[in-house]
């Protein structure tokens, strides 16, 4: 099957290239930029004008809901949800019922991944034995069945000594570590950030400081240790700072902030807004500048979606009893191009969800080279449209973003050569 | 464009009564107007008027509560309506039930409006905006959020004591962070316009940033009750010990508590409130609950004004004309 991709702009991080020019794909293979190859004939052209071309983006963080919470999201209708959004790649963490702590579960995930065919999906494997924070997992056996890195998802370690002890040996390993920087007993029993809007509102607060307090304490064990860090989801504006100092001092630390951070503060749940309610909480609108510089000056490298999908009921109850989270993969792009609006160039943009996310994760994705897998995302920048739960393809429909308007919109998405996604008219 | 308040209906006649804050003035003094003309009717032989007749209203009390719900009981009494008081601890949702099954379960036996207490922060509001467009949802206390009839009743007892808001500080003393009361209190204060506020407490029961209520903040009981017209205190929980917010009752009481001579910093004429059910000795001194500046059992009977004047206004025909009982 040769593609011919016809008059759109390239963006292409990793080549550093942004222009109009033609992509040609063969066999699932970028296979020429600019000029026809000889001898090629397209069995299909796609006519980009007037639209982006970029590499499919990859999403580090993605909740799939499978196994163990499949009336939430399976696989296959998650990654169909991922490609409408111009995902082809995307990473699940491990806090799935069972926990991915064994190989079984994530060759499980892996089938189930293949079966679907829309997006790759990569496999974040536990951190500890059931994500218990007492006794590190089978690190190595995971990263043999392609584990790309290790995580206890929200579950505390509260030990400092097994902290230390699983990034010891995960440096040894040579394993990533992504690791959601939250103080247990700060946070212990909160919902929301702690300040003007919990006051008011009468809830459990979440201080800044459970997030900073621990950001310096995993500092202080990655220079320790030497461990690869990657810091998920960040809240705050100091937590930003901390991570660019330690950058500056050569620490092997980088970060990642999830779209909606981006764009709503704690003011988002006023009137008990539980669409807004997420962990880490939305935080003060000074932090949510902070993020956004920490993005633009490249201290945090990527934007994820840090996908939720719910069930209904799991939003219908009073704003602390509701459970936590957005799906947010049909809104990953349209947000973080918002990020164009504070002059940040598209390209770099696009670098935030593309081959920044893959190289940390270490997966071959997010880039358009000669020779690479054809996994592209084909959007017009300047297209408004409405986000709806008609429109959303994931079994999730809690966006605090439906019924707004968004920028941005993907027209195709093709994996490895083949159209799995096509915005139907 | 603002989004209309839920508690208003399209006339911006109280519908749902959730929370004081973002009640224009003028519907406050209205409620307190209302509970005025209810207030003589406990003393008379026949203490019910028709308002409520043929109404259905239902107590759902998710958390145990003594004087609230019998407040609440007699104000719907007093006003004629049947009266469905549940105890959620020991009924369905302990059986898996959600809470939106519930209320429509409810709504189908024909209720008309539910007084509820809950745990959580935001369920009466999350009540309201699921319920059927004819049933009414009074707040009787969600969370730390907000017990707004509380909060009026302690309006309707400072406006009987001191007859105007503007000239008056007032002191609200003890557990800031987890008090609903004190919410509703400090909202429905500024919104009457009084002159300071002040909230006196240890840090670790202020909440953040709670100067953007319009409050004062003291950390010394000297300081905050100087020269005040109305003190009012509120409970300390014993949990609080457990959670590492106080060392001890004692210490407590030794730096917070209202005892006889703190209470002359105060002005002559100081009003001593509290919301019930006190802790002798640990927030105040048993004299000085039971002395002369103590209005702690008028504020009870001042609830069941309240909380009739609240019920008519959102679920009766207010243009009916109270009429003497026959």
């Amino acid at each position: 099957m040769n593609i011919h991709i016809q008059g759109g702009q390239l963006i292409d991080a990793s080549q550093g290239i942004d222009k109009t020019c033609d992509l040609y794909v063969a066999d699932g293979k970028v296979v020429a930029i600019g000029d026809q190859p000889e001898g090629f004939k397209a069995d299909q052209v796609i006519d980009a004008t007037g639209k982006v071309v970029c590499p499919g983006l990859v999403d580090m963080q993605a909740h799939l809901r499978e196994p163990g919470n499949s009336h939430k999201g399976t696989i296959a209708s998650e990654s169909a949800a991922a490609v409408a959004g111009g995902i082809t790649s995307l990473c699940c963490p491990p806090d799935t019922k069972p926990v991915t702590d064994t190989t079984a579960i994530v060759e499980l995930i892996r089938l189930k991944a293949e079966k679907a065919a829309k997006a790759n999906v990569y496999v974040m494997g536990a951190l500890t034995k059931g994500l218990n924070g007492e006794e590190i997992s089978a690190m190595q056996s995971l990263k043999e069945v392609g584990c790309v890195g290790l995580s206890n998802a929200h579950h505390p370690i509260k030990n400092t000594q097994v902290l230390r002890r699983a990034m010891e040996y995960a440096k040894t390993m040579e394993i990533t570590l992504f690791l959601h920087a939250e103080d247990p007993w700060l946070s212990d029993g909160g919902c929301a950030h702690e300040g003007v809007m919990s006051t008011r509102m009468g809830l459990t607060g979440i201080p800044s400081c459970a997030e900073e307090a621990e950001v310096a304490k995993l500092l202080q064990l990655v220079e320790m240790t030497g461990a690869r860090v990657h810091f998920c989801q960040l809240s705050t504006a100091k937590a930003v700072r901390m991570i660019s100092r330690a950058q500056f001092d050569g620490l092997p630390v980088s970060a990642d902030v999830a779209a909606h951070q981006l764009q709503l503060s704690h003011i988002d749940i006023a009137e008990f807004n539980s669409l807004c309610h997420v962990q880490p909480p939305l935080r003060s609108e000074r932090d949510r500048d902070g993020l956004r510089d920490g993005i633009m000056q490249g201290v945090i490298g990527v934007i994820c979606s840090d996908h939720q999908p719910h069930d209904k009921d799991a939003k219908l109850a009073p704003f602390a009893e509701t459970e936590p989270g957005i799906s947010a993969l049909e809104s990953l792009l349209p947000l973080a191009l918002r990020m164009a609006d504070l002059e940040m160039s598209l390209i770099d943009i696009i670098a935030s969800l593309t081959i920044t996310p893959a190289k940390i994760l270490g997966i071959p994705a997010g880039s358009l080279e000669i020779g690479c897998t054809a996994d592209i995302c084909i959007f017009d920048p300047e297209e408004y449209w409405m986000l709806s739960e008609q429109s959303m393809l994931s079994s999730g429909k809690n966006n605090p973003f439906i019924g707004r308007e968004l920028k941005g919109r993907v027209h195709y998405t093709l994996l490895a050569g083949t159209v799995t996604y096509q915005l139907s008219d | 464009m603002s989004r209309r308040n839920i508690q208003l209906d399209e006339q911006n006649k109280l519908r749902h009564f959730i929370t004081v804050e973002g009640l224009k003035r003028q519907m406050l003094v209205d409620i307190l107007d209302t509970a005025e003309n209810f207030l003589g009717l406990g003393a008379r032989k026949t203490k019910k008027v028709p308002l409520l007749r043929g109404k259905t209203v239902a107590n759902l009390f998710f958390e145990p509560s003594t004087r609230t719900r019998s407040t609440f009981e007699l104000a719907a009494q007093r006003l004629s309506a049947d009266i469905l008081s549940m105890d959620i601890k020991t009924s369905a949702t302990s059986k898996g039930e959600s809470l939106l099954d519930m209320l429509q379960n409810l709504e189908a036996m024909g209720v008309d409006m539910f007084v509820v207490r809950h745990g959580s922060s935001g369920a009466a509001r999350f009540i309201a905006e699921h319920v059927a467009p004819h049933v009414s949802v009074i707040n009787a206390g969600d969370g730390c959020h907000s017990h707004p009839t509380q909060g009026m009743l302690d309006m309707f007892t400072i406006r009987k004591e001191k007859g105007e808001f503007a000239p008056l500080t007032v002191a609200i003393v003890g557990d800031i962070l987890h008090s609903r009361v004190a919410r509703s209190q400090i909202h429905a204060l500024t919104t009457l316009g009084v002159t300071e506020v002040r909230v006196v407490a240890p840090r670790t029961l202020i909440p953040a940033d709670v100067a953007t209520l319009g409050v004062h903040v003291h950390h010394e009981m000297e300081s905050g009750i100087k020269n005040a017209d109305v003190i009012i205190m509120l409970r300390l929980q014993k949990e609080r010990m457990q959670g590492g917010f106080l060392p001890s009752e004692a210490e407590y009481f030794k730096r917070y508590g209202l005892s006889e001579a703190r209470l002359k910093l105060a002005k002559p004429d100081v009003t001593v409130m509290h919301p019930g059910p006190i802790n002798r000795g640990v927030e105040i001194a048993s004299n000085v609950a039971d002395g002369e500046h103590s209005v702690i059992l008028q504020q009870v009977t001042n609830g069941i004004a309240i909380r009739m004047a609240v019920m008519s206004m959102t679920l009766g025909r207010p243009e009916i004309e109270m009429g003497e009982p026959k």
